[in-house]
C-alpha cells in the first residue's frame, strides 16, 4: 500500500496528492508519469508527475475527477493509501537551451507542464507560460508556475481572468508583440493540443505535445496506448509520452480516448450510486 | 544424468499394462464452460491416476525424461503414484520442477515427454502431464498445503535479483533459493506470475494455483517485490552497485505485441492479444463493472493467428458472450502452432475456424470503431524458411466480413525497456538479449533467459532456460565468494 501524505482540493473537482514514493521521487525526471490503482478491483491509470522531492521521498500528482477511477481517487484523504503505484514511466522530456520556450497548458495540464517549464528555465531558456482554463476557478498552479518562469499569461474562455479567449489567441498576441518562440510545449486536453499544433505548424515553430492515452501495463507490453505519429504506430508509454505535435494524428487519438465511453459512464454511474448509498447510510446512522 | 532405477511399485503384469486404457480427464461440459471462466479440465481422480500410472512399462532407458526440458524424473514419480504415495511423487517432481501444478496444465506434453513415450509407438502414451497435474494438486490440497520444497539451506550471504516473475524468473528463484542465496524477485505489474497471470486465462490456469506456487517460494525465503520496474524504478547498475546484488537474472518475457501493419489496426475494437488477455485475466475485465477495467463484449469477434495465445483469446471472446468467435489463420490447421488440446477444446466450445484466410484491412465506422475486415483467401505454396508451406493469396478471392472486435495474436517482439536503460547489455537485431547457452549476457554478473532471449516460446522452455541459467549463476556466485576468501 502506498501512503497519501497529503490530499487537498486546489480547484473545484481538482485534487492535489502528495504520495509517499521514495524510489520514484529519486528517479523521476520532467515529463514522466506513474500508473496507480485506487483499490484491489481497480483499473490502472497513468498520471503525469507534477513535482517531487527526493530528500523527503514524495511525488505530487494533480487529479481532475472525470471518470469513475479519478472520482474515486478524489474521495481519498490525507493518511489514506493507494492499492498500487509504479513508476517513473515514459521517456523524460528532452530539454535543451532553445532560446525562448513557451509552455502552453490547459486545465490540469498546467501541473504537468510545471516540471518541464522548470527544467527549461534551468537549461537557460527564457520561459513564458500560457495558461488556459474555462474560467478563473479552474486555473491551477499559476502561482507555482510564476515562481519558475519569466512570465505567465492567462486566458479564460469566459474572460473571468486574463485574456478573454484561448491559449492560441495569447500565442498570437506574443507573436504580434514580436516575441517569436523557438520551442513550444503544449500540454492539456486533446483539442487544445491539436489547435496549438495546427497553429504552430503554419508558423513553423517546433511543438512538443504530451499525449494522454488509455494504458494498461505502461511498459510496452499491451499496446493499448498506440497512436499514429508521422504515419507510424507508436506506443505512448514507451516511445513517449511526448511527441512532435505536427506529426500526431489527433483525430485517431481522440476516438481512441473515447473507446470505452459507454463503459466508463456505466462504471461511473455504479460508483455514484454506491457513494449515495454510503452517504445515506451514514446520515441514517447519525440520525439514529 | 545419474539416476538410480526406482523401486517398482507396479504390481500389474507387463502384458496387462498394455490393455489399460489411457485415462481421460473429466472436463466441464463444453456448452456450460463456454459461458464461464472456471477451469475446463477437472483433473484425474486418485483411482484414475493410479490406473494411468500402472500403464508405465518402466523402460530401461526412459526417453520421456529426455523429452522434458527440465528432465523431471518421470518414471520415479510414476512409480510413487503406483504406490499411492502422492506426496512422495510431488516431492520427486519438485526436485526438478518447482512449478508442477502449472506445467501439468500448460506444457505441450504431446510434443515433449509424451511424444517420446515408448507406449505411444503402439498404443497411446502414458498421460504424464495429467499425472503431474494430479500429484501437484494433491500436494497443494493435502498435508501442510504447499509441501516442503526443500530444507532451508545455510545462507550463502549472496544476494540475487530476479527481474520478472514469469516462468523463467520463478524457476531461477526456486533453484537459487535452494542453494542458500538471498533471492528477490522484482515484478513490474501488481501481481506475480508474468504471462501466467496476465496471459493464460483463468479457465486454463486458475490464479489460485499460481498464488499457491508463489506462496511456496515465499515460504522458503524468496522475497517478492511488485510494482517495481527494473530499468525505471532502479537500473541494473544501481541494483548491483547500491543495493549490493551479486548477480541479476533477466526474465522479462517477450513483452511487445506485434501488429500486422495493415490499414485500420488502430481502430477502436482492435486489440493486441496481450491487451485483450491482460484486460480479461489480470484486470478481470470479464467481471466489469464490479471490477473497474472495461473490455469489449463483441457479437462477432475474429482472432488473427493460430498459436496458443490465439486459442486463449478466441475462447475468452466466446466466454464474454460473442455469438460468433472465429480464428482467422493464413495457413491450414495442420500448420497451426497451437496445442492440439487447445484447438480441440476451442472447437468443442463452438469456435469457428477460418483457415487459409488473411485480413488485409480493417474498416471502421464514423466513430472510429471497427465494423468489418477485408480478407483474402489463401492457398499453400512452396515451403518457406520455417519448413511450412508458404501461404499465398488466391486470385480474386477478396471478401469483406462484418466484425465488431479483432484480436491480433501474431506473436511478440522484445520489450525495449532494458535496452533503453542498459545499453551495456548486448541485444540482437530483433531486440532480444544476447546470452550464451548458460544465460550469460555481455554484462558481468547479469544473466538472462526465457522469451527475452529466445523470442516468444512456451512456459516450460522459459523454465528450462531459467534452470540452466541458475546453474551458471550458482557457479558464478560460488566463484565470487572463492575470490574473496
Amino acid at each position: 500500500m502506498y501512503k497519501i501524505i497529503k490530499a487537498e482540493f486546489i480547484a473545484p473537482n481538482v485534487k492535489s496528492f502528495i504520495l509517499e514514493a521514495p524510489l520514484i521521487a529519486k528517479k523521476r525526471q520532467a515529463g514522466q508519469f506513474i500508473i496507480l490503482r485506487v483499490h484491489d478491483k481497480g483499473e490502472r491509470i497513468p498520471i503525469t508527475i507534477a513535482d517531487s522531492n527526493a530528500e523527503e521521498g514524495w511525488i505530487n500528482i494533480i487529479v481532475q475527477g472525470l471518470g469513475k477511477t479519478s472520482a474515486h481517487l478524489n474521495t481519498l484523504e490525507t493518511g489514506d493509501h493507494l492499492q498500487d503505484l509504479v513508476g517513473p514511466l515514459g521517456l523524460p522530456t528532452h530539454i535543451e537551451n532553445w532560446g525562448t520556450l513557451v509552455c502552453m497548458s490547459g486545465g490540469v495540464g498546467t501541473a504537468e507542464a510545471l516540471p518541464i517549464a522548470a527544467a527549461g528555465k534551468a537549461a537557460g531558456n527564457r520561459v513564458i507560460s500560457i495558461i488556459g482554463a474555462r474560467n478563473k476557478d479552474l486555473i491551477i498552479a499559476a502561482d507555482r508556475m510564476a515562481e519558475v518562469v519569466d512570465e505567465v499569461r492567462i486566458s479564460t474562455d469566459d474572460g473571468s481572468a486574463g485574456r478573454h479567449g484561448l491559449v492560441t489567441d495569447v500565442l498570437q498576441d506574443l507573436m504580434n508583440e514580436g516575441i517569436i518562440p523557438d520551442m513550444i510545449v503544449a500540454i492539456g486536453p486533446l483539442p487544445m493540443m491539436a489547435a496549438v499544433s495546427n497553429q504552430t505548424r503554419e508558423l513553423a515553430i517546433p511543438t512538443m505535445v504530451s499525449l494522454n492515452a488509455i494504458m494498461v501495463d505502461g511498459t510496452g507490453m499491451c499496446g493499448a496506448c498506440r497512436a499514429t505519429v508521422g504515419g507510424k504506430t507508436v506506443f505512448v508509454c514507451v516511445d513517449g509520452p511526448e511527441f512532435d505535435g505536427h506529426q500526431v494524428n489527433f483525430k485517431e487519438l481522440g476516438s481512441r480516448q473515447r473507446m470505452y465511453k459507454k463503459q466508463e459512464e456505466e462504471s461511473h454511474k455504479c460508483f455514484l450510486e454506491k457513494q449515495m448509498k454510503k452517504i445515506k447510510a451514514e446520515q441514517l446512522a447519525v440520525e439514529v | 544424468m545419474n539416476r538410480e532405477r526406482p523401486i517398482s511399485f507396479n504390481t500389474v503384469p507387463m502384458k496387462e499394462r498394455l490393455t489399460i486404457q489411457r485415462q481421460s480427464m473429466p472436463e466441464q461440459d463444453p456448452n456450460i464452460r463456454n459461458c464461464n471462466f472456471l477451469e475446463v479440465n477437472l483433473g484425474l481422480t486418485p483411482a484414475q491416476a493410479v490406473l494411468e500410472a500402472q500403464r508405465c512399462i518402466e523402460c530401461k532407458k526412459p526417453t520421456c525424461m529426455d523429452g522434458c526440458p527440465v528432465n523431471i524424473k518421470i518414471p520415479d514419480f510414476i512409480q510413487l503414484i503406483c504406490n499411492q504415495d502422492f506426496l512422495g511423487a510431488a516431492q520427486k517432481i519438485k526436485e526438478d520442477n518447482s512449478l508442477p501444478a502449472i506445467c501439468g496444465r500448460v506444457c505441450p506434453q504431446e510434443s515433449q515427454c509424451e511424444e517420446v513415450c515408448v507406449m505411444g509407438r503402439r498404443f497411446e502414451p502414458v498421460a504424464i502431464g495429467r499425472l503431474e497435474r494430479f500429484v501437484a494438486d494433491y500436494a497443494m490440497n493435502h498435508g501442510n498445503g504447499a509441501i516442503d520444497l526443500f530444507q532451508k539451506p545455510e545462507p550463502s550471504g549472496q544476494k540475487v535479483a530476479i527481474v520478472g516473475s514469469g516462468p523463467a524468473g520463478l524457476a531461477v528463484a526456486s533453484d537459487l533459493a535452494k542453494e542458500g542465496h538471498d533471492v528477490t524477485v522484482f515484478e513490474a505489474l501488481h501481481e506475480f506470475g508474468g504471462v501466467l497471470v496476465y496471459g493464460i486465462p483463468e479457465f486454463r490456469l486458475p490464479k489460485s494455483i499460481l498464488r499457491k506456487e508463489v506462496a511456496t517460494l515465499e515460504a522458503v525465503g524468496v522475497t517478492f517485490v511488485k510494482n517495481f520496474i527494473v530499468g525505471r524504478t532502479m537500473t541494473i547498475q544501481e541494483l548491483m552497485n547500491e543495493e549490493d546484488f551479486d548477480a541479476v537474472f533477466l526474465g522479462l518475457g517477450a513483452g511487445l505485441p506485434r501488429f500486422m501493419n495493415i490499414p485500420g489496426e488502430n481502430l477502436n475494437g482492435v486489440y493486441s492479444a496481450n491487451e485483450f488477455l491482460t484486460r480479461s485475466n489480470l484486470m478481470r475485465g470479464y467481471d466489469f463493472p464490479e471490477w473497474d477495467t472495461p473490455l469489449y463484449r463483441a457479437k462477432h469477434a475474429i482472432i488473427v493467428g493460430g498459436g496458443n495465445t490465439a486459442m486463449d483469446a478466441v475462447r475468452t471472446a466466446k466466454r464474454l458472450g460473442a455469438e460468433e468467435a472465429s480464428i482467422v489463420y493464413r495457413r491450414s490447421e495442420e500448420e497451426m502452432p497451437a496445442r492440439n488440446e487447445e484447438i480441440h477444446h476451442a472447437k468443442e466450445e463452438g469456435v469457428k475456424f477460418m483457415n487459409l484466410v488473411n485480413p488485409i484491412e480493417f474498416i471502421g465506422d464514423d466513430q472510429g470503431s471497427v465494423v468489418a475486415a477485408r480478407c483474402l483467401r489463401m492457398e499453400l505454396g512452396e515451403p518457406d524458411e520455417s519448413g511450412r508451406r508458404r501461404p499465398v493469396p488466391m486470385q480474386d478471392s477478396e471478401f469483406i466480413m462484418d466484425v465488431d472486435m479483432v484480436v491480433i495474436a501474431v506473436g511478440n517482439g522484445s520489450n525495449p525497456l532494458i535496452s533503453q536503460t542498459t545499453p551495456e547489455i548486448e541485444t540482437n537485431k530483433w531486440g532480444n538479449i544476447v546470452a550464451d547457452e548458460d544465460g550469460r549476457t555481455s554484462m558481468d554478473g547479469v544473466f538472462a533467459g526465457g522469451d527475452i532471449v529466445s523470442g516468444g516460446a512456451t512456459v516450460i522452455l522459459a523454465m528450462g532456460a531459467g534452470r540452466k541459467a541458475a546453474i551458471a549463476m550458482n557457479q558464478y556466485l560460488k566463484a565470487k565468494v572463492g575470490s574473496f576468501a
